[in-house]
């Protein structure tokens, strides 16, 4: 913590809960923001553990549930979790790939309020050409679709955006309007996790991005009113950082499968720091006295730029994680801003990726899957000994 | 979600809360939010006594009546109840009953 500055605020409640059920997930997306070591985890929270946290979830003021993963539908008892969020009174959003959605699963959540899913497009090069040349995974988002519709929710369609699909936007808005969307998210990846390993395979030409926002505006005057289309460009392209989390412990809680608690989904990497678990501790006590969360309260621990920078309180010096990923330092400003004197190690990030062609020896594309996170986790292990 | 957007609404017709959208007592924030996918607009004071007489059933005149049996003391309400779900119907929060 700095010596000057102003100490934490007190916090306000929070009203957005993640809860990422599991990190289980039949699909391996190179983009995942799921922590690459997941596999070295303790076990997941069992039912009764989840339905003991909505509840204190509820009574610190937490309104928003998305319900996450992994993929959320493997656990068997979603039916139940949805059940109890709904009785509490949540707005419960379920965020899935659709892989495991029945019409009888649907038609519980329904009964038991589930308000709102969205649906996941996974284009990963795994399954981008069955899924482009609208095949099996078609096949299988098209009953997705059309059980989400048939079930009166709002039909939210959502795609990670990255340098091997940009050059498909159009066929990816021509296969939403096809499914019937209403919300169409084209989100470019955002570089941590998974992703952050793969970041020069996903990294984007600035004339893929250019391309890709121009086939999207055309497509919004062509549907008009019958689909929202929002296009998210990556932040490496931005010269001022994301407001990340609207502000560390400001107004969102991570829950991971094993019950750690998390000001975002990927602060368990920050070092110095640990979270505590809901096996252990209260909601309440997390949010409001827990070191972890309040660590980068407030702007006591900012350096400089960020320190006075009249931004501070519009971007909170962006997010700790990229910040402690490219420089080292969590208490860094976020390098994705010019102000940053780390901000070259985003336009040289950038800079490489203009080439049309990814150059030869680029680091081989790492799929999301067990086996790789369990080198990944050995990997920490091995780290934390030596340490 | 801007407070500027106002929309004329038909007077005649019954008005409900829009699709998607809830509407709850927060005892946490200590008052009415409408509740929607990713986000919650908070409805303190008047703005949640109105929005929680727009029930599917009530037009304007029932909405006003209601409003000023529940609060006797109260000055004529309806210009402030009309600019009110004005806005409401500008950002979406509301609909007529019996529409889509």
């Amino acid at each position: 913590m700095g010596t000057a500055g102003s100490a934490p605020r007190t916090p306000s409640s929070p009203h957005w809960l993640n809860a990422e059920l599991t990190y289980k997930c039949p699909l391996h997306c190179v983009f995942c923001y799921n922590p690459v070591d997941y596999a070295g985890y303790g076990p997941e929270l069992t039912t009764e553990e989840w339905l003991r946290v909505l509840r204190q979830g509820r009574e610190l003021g937490l309104v928003q549930l998305g319900l996450s993963g992994g993929e959320p539908l493997m656990r068997d008892d979603l039916e139940v979790i949805i059940a109890e969020a709904g009785r509490l009174g949540y707005y419960t959003n379920l965020i899935t790939s659709g892989i495991g959605l029945t019409e009888k699963r649907i038609a519980a959540f329904k009964e038991g309020g589930l308000n709102h899913i969205q649906l996941s497009f996974q284009d990963s090069s795994r399954e981008m050409n069955d899924w482009l040349s609208s095949t099996k995974t078609f096949e299988l988002k098209k009953r997705a679709a059309d059980l989400i519709q048939k079930y009166d929710y709002p039909m939210v369609f959502n795609c990670v955006m990255h340098r091997h699909n940009l050059d498909h936007t159009q066929q990816i808005l021509e296969m939403a309007e096809t499914l019937g969307a209403e919300f169409v998210e084209l989100a470019n990846t955002q570089f941590y996790a998974w992703a952050m390993e793969n970041r020069e395979q996903l990294m984007p030409t600035r004339e893929q991005l250019q391309h890709a926002e121009a086939v999207t505006n055309a497509f919004r005057a062509k549907v008009g009113d019958k689909m929202k289309i929002y296009f998210v460009n990556p932040d490496y392209y931005e010269s001022r950082p994301k407001a990340c989390m609207n502000g560390w412990g400001s107004i969102f809680v991570n829950i991971a499968a094993d019950g750690v608690v998390l000001p975002c989904h990927e602060a368990r990497m920050l070092p110095g720091l640990s979270f505590p678990n809901v096996k252990d501790h209260d909601l309440r006590w997390i949010w409001y006295d827990s070191p972890g969360f309040n660590a980068y309260r407030g702007d006591g621990w900012m350096k400089e730029p960020c320190r006075t920078c009249p931004e501070k309180e519009k971007d909170f010096g962006g997010c700790r994680c990229q910040a402690f990923m490219l420089t080292g330092d969590p208490a860094n400003a976020d390098p994705v801003c010019d102000l940053s004197p780390h901000h070259e190690l985003i336009t040289e990030a950038v800079a490489r990726a203009q080439a049309p062609q990814l150059p030869a020896g680029v680091k081989p594309i790492v799929f999301r899957d067990d086996r790789n996170s369990r080198s990944f986790a050995d990997a920490r292990g091995k780290l934390q000994k030596v340490e | 979600m801007g407070e500027s957007r106002r929309v004329a609404f038909d007077h005649s017709v019954p008005l409900s809360i829009a699709k998607y959208f809830r509407f709850q007592w927060e005892p946490a924030q200590n008052c009415h939010v409408l509740l929607y996918p990713e986000g919650m607009v908070k409805l303190p004071g008047s703005a949640g006594e109105i929005m929680k007489r727009v029930d599917g059933t009530k037009s304007l005149d029932g909405i006003v009546e209601a409003l000023q049996s529940a609060f006797p003391e109260a000055p004529d309400l309806r210009a402030d109840v009309v600019d009110f779900l004005e806005v409401a119907h500008g950002n979406g929060w509301i609909r007529p009953a019996n529409a889509q």
